[in-house]
């Protein structure tokens, strides 16, 4: 990738083809998976968030088990997860306010590795993806929505392309063979 | 890009759009993948359910047990005030403030722990706690407490104490009490409840039923005469799941079933009977020439056999009246099995040697030829895996403790079509049904864990857990004031008594026991 101008400002970096192109993939998928986990959780009358919260562990497991211990805390966290979920995905799967939605989606996420970290010594009720001693597939897929903030390709792949504000006023692209577009840049052609 | 002329505002080009759209297709892919497996799963079991004519929600045959609101107070009186009349007092709605204080401080700490909140919820069942009697003082004491306590279930306001009576039949003559709850050792059952049921007293009785063969058919013949309302402790038949196995037995699911296992392990000193002597218990305290009156063999004063009674045949049944009477009573509620025609049984202290006569170690087979199957029990009291209780059908099996599970034999005639199209896949559950799955509630203690597991701590109604004691007492007052029959009634409870002395027998006699269902005597 190359940079141009001030390395700070979002939206300046300059990539292949490919990597756009996995850039979207990236976003496509986390997005899938968000939705589809949202989807499941909204149209099962049997699933409850109490029983995750429940088997709590570390530093702010007293917090999550009373939260899982009240009904009406439950409630309202069933409510925000399954409605969270689902609108992260589809936003991030159809590129619309996708800044917002990987925020919500690393927030989230760091609140379910927070409440059940796979560190070693500590065994959980339910089946849970791999534990690699801290690191899990739920830090993975946070660090992945890290990258999908640090670099959005949505304002120009996703319908936040017709929400950008401005179309930046830029000098004529010299193509380079290996550069096919700058990432976010509404295309003049 | 090679563009460089006049074009029209980027973002509005067809290129662009197209670009803007590039994961709608994707996300319609998402959709179409959706639908699909929703599809083939909401068909799946659509099939299922109507072959085999269950229904997914709670168990249909729950009554109803508070008719609302009771209108008269009932006047009670409790005899035995030892762990388990504490436990049947605090569910009909009056806990010891210990209790209360101990509760309170156990949810502070694990706010998991909803025993207090379990115990506010219950209904208000409208009664008073009039009598009390126990030979223990500080029982009797205890009693009173509670009898008066002020935090209760429904906001009910306090009680004036109980009065105490230092023999049963005072307090049966007093006029204090229209019903009683009998928790005493099992060798006072049959005495007790005859001489309630002969003044029109209403009774509740512990398990099991009594202590010897005579006494179920004393016991049976004049409870049955005097028509008052009688209800034995078996709380397996309030259980919400053990009544959704009842509908699924009814619905034939398992095909024809031939063995029946119904297992307990404990693995704990307390579940062994060891328990605690308390400090004030002493011939000044306890009452024990009276306390001994009905029991087999009279012994110099001891606190052993005082607070470990059920350590010894002499005031109880052992592992058949203690526990298997459970298991027993909740197979015979969902298969209605009755007496069976014959039982080997045998066992030995192979654990516990602390001077007890009762085996710690204990298995029973009974046979019923005319329903075509085993009822097998099987008890440790030193393991403490649990191995449920397990109904073996040539088309399915089914698991019952806390929760209940169903599964597909994978050589079943009626499954055979369901099982080689795919539906229905042996070896993973048909379905299981959760009682209170909205929410679990992370039961906290192990042995908390086998009781509920067992069904025999909480059950759910409508998703809200309950206490199955308390169901059961509700019952029987809501029988008392509107007519109609216990769920646990004297019919079933002689059953129970007879099916649990038939393996006492065989144990201690060595020989299989069989049942003359004509002259009605074991022999």
């Amino acid at each position: 990738m190359h940079y141009s101008g001030d390395t700070m400002t979002p939206g300046s970096l300059r990539a292949s083809a490919f990597q756009v192109s996995a850039l979207i993939a990236l976003r496509l998928l986390i997005g899938w998976h968000f939705l589809y986990e949202g989807i499941t959780k909204l149209t099962s009358p049997y699933w409850s968030s109490s029983g995750y919260l429940a088997d709590s562990k570390w530093l702010f497991d007293d917090l999550f088990i009373a939260l899982g211990s009240s009904t009406t805390a439950v409630t309202v966290i069933d409510y925000l997860n399954m409605w969270g979920l689902t609108l992260i995905g589809l936003c991030l799967l159809l590129g619309l306010f996708v800044r917002a939605a990987s925020v919500a989606g690393i927030a989230l996420l760091a609140l379910y590795w927070l409440a059940a970290p796979p560190f070693a010594g500590y065994t959980y009720g339910m089946p849970s993806e791999g534990s690699y001693l801290i690191v899990n597939k739920v830090l993975i897929e946070l660090g992945a929505l890290l990258v999908v903030f640090a670099v959005p390709t949505s304002q120009r792949f996703g319908l936040d392309r017709f929400l950008a504000r401005h179309s930046q006023a830029k000098p004529p692209v010299h193509t380079q063979p290996a550069v096919v577009a700058e990432v976010n840049e509404p295309v003049r052609a | 890009m090679s563009d460089e002329k006049e074009a029209p505002r980027g973002r509005w080009t067809r290129r662009g759009f197209l670009e803007a759209m590039v994961s709608v297709p994707v996300f319609g892919g998402f959709v179409a993948a959706y639908l699909d497996k929703k599809t083939a799963d909401d068909l799946k079991r659509k099939v299922l359910m109507e072959e085999l004519g269950v229904s997914e929600g709670s168990p249909a045959f729950i009554r109803n047990a508070i008719s609302n609101p009771p209108s008269n107070r009932l006047r009670v009186g409790i005899i035995g005030y030892g762990g388990e009349g504490e436990s049947l007092v605090r569910h009909a709605g009056f806990a010891h403030p210990d209790w209360i204080r101990d509760a309170r401080r156990r949810n502070r700490d694990d706010p998991r722990d909803k025993e207090l909140e379990v115990y506010l919820g219950q209904s208000d069942l409208n009664i008073a706690i009039t009598g009390v009697c126990d030979v223990f003082d500080v029982r009797a004491e205890r009693a009173i407490a509670a009898s008066a306590v002020a935090e209760r279930p429904g906001g009910a306001g306090p009680n004036p104490p109980a009065k105490r009576f230092r023999r049963y039949t005072d307090m049966l003559d007093s006029g204090d009490v229209d019903a009683v709850i009998i928790a005493t050792p099992d060798c006072w059952h049959s005495r007790m409840s005859i001489d309630a049921a002969s003044r029109g007293i209403h009774v509740y009785c512990e398990k099991c039923m009594t202590r010897t063969e005579e006494e179920a058919h004393a016991m049976y013949r004049d409870v049955k005469a005097s028509g008052i309302v009688f209800q034995l402790g078996h709380q397996n038949r309030q259980s919400e799941s053990h009544l959704k196995a009842r509908e699924i037995i009814d619905a034939d699911i398992l095909g024809p079933i031939t063995l029946v296992e119904a297992t307990t392990n404990r693995n704990t000193p307390w579940g062994a009977w060891v328990w605690d002597i308390h400090e004030k218990g002493g011939p000044q305290t306890i009452d024990w020439e009276h306390f001994q009156e009905a029991a087999a063999n009279k012994v110099p004063f001891s606190l052993e056999r005082f607070f470990r009674w059920r350590c010894w045949f002499d005031y109880g049944t052992g592992l058949a009246g203690d526990l298997l009477s459970h298991e027993y009573d909740a197979v015979n509620m969902v298969l209605g099995l009755g007496i069976p025609k014959s039982v080997a049984a045998s066992g030995g202290i192979y654990y516990f040697k602390d001077g007890r006569d009762v085996p710690d170690v204990f298995q029973a087979v009974y046979e019923y030829p005319d329903r075509d199957l085993t009822f097998v029990y099987s008890a440790t009291l030193a393991n403490g895996h649990d191995r449920g209780l397990m109904f073996m059908g040539h088309d399915a099996s089914m698991r019952v403790s806390g929760d209940l599970t169903v599964l597909a034999d994978g050589a079943s005639t009626r499954f055979k079509d369901r099982i080689e199209d795919g539906t229905i896949r042996p070896g993973q559950p048909m379905f299981t049904y959760q009682p209170g799955f909205r929410g679990i509630d992370a039961v906290t203690s192990a042995t908390a864990a086998y009781f509920a597991s067992r069904g025999l701590l909480y059950t759910y109604r409508g998703g809200r857990r309950v206490s199955a004691y308390h169901l059961l007492i509700a019952e029987w007052l809501d029988v008392i004031r509107n007519g109609g029959e216990t769920c646990s009634n004297i019919e079933h409870g002689f059953e129970e008594a007879i099916t649990c002395h038939m393996a006492t027998r065989s144990l201690l006699e060595e020989r299989r026991v069989t049942w003359d269902p004509v002259a009605r005597r074991i022999i």
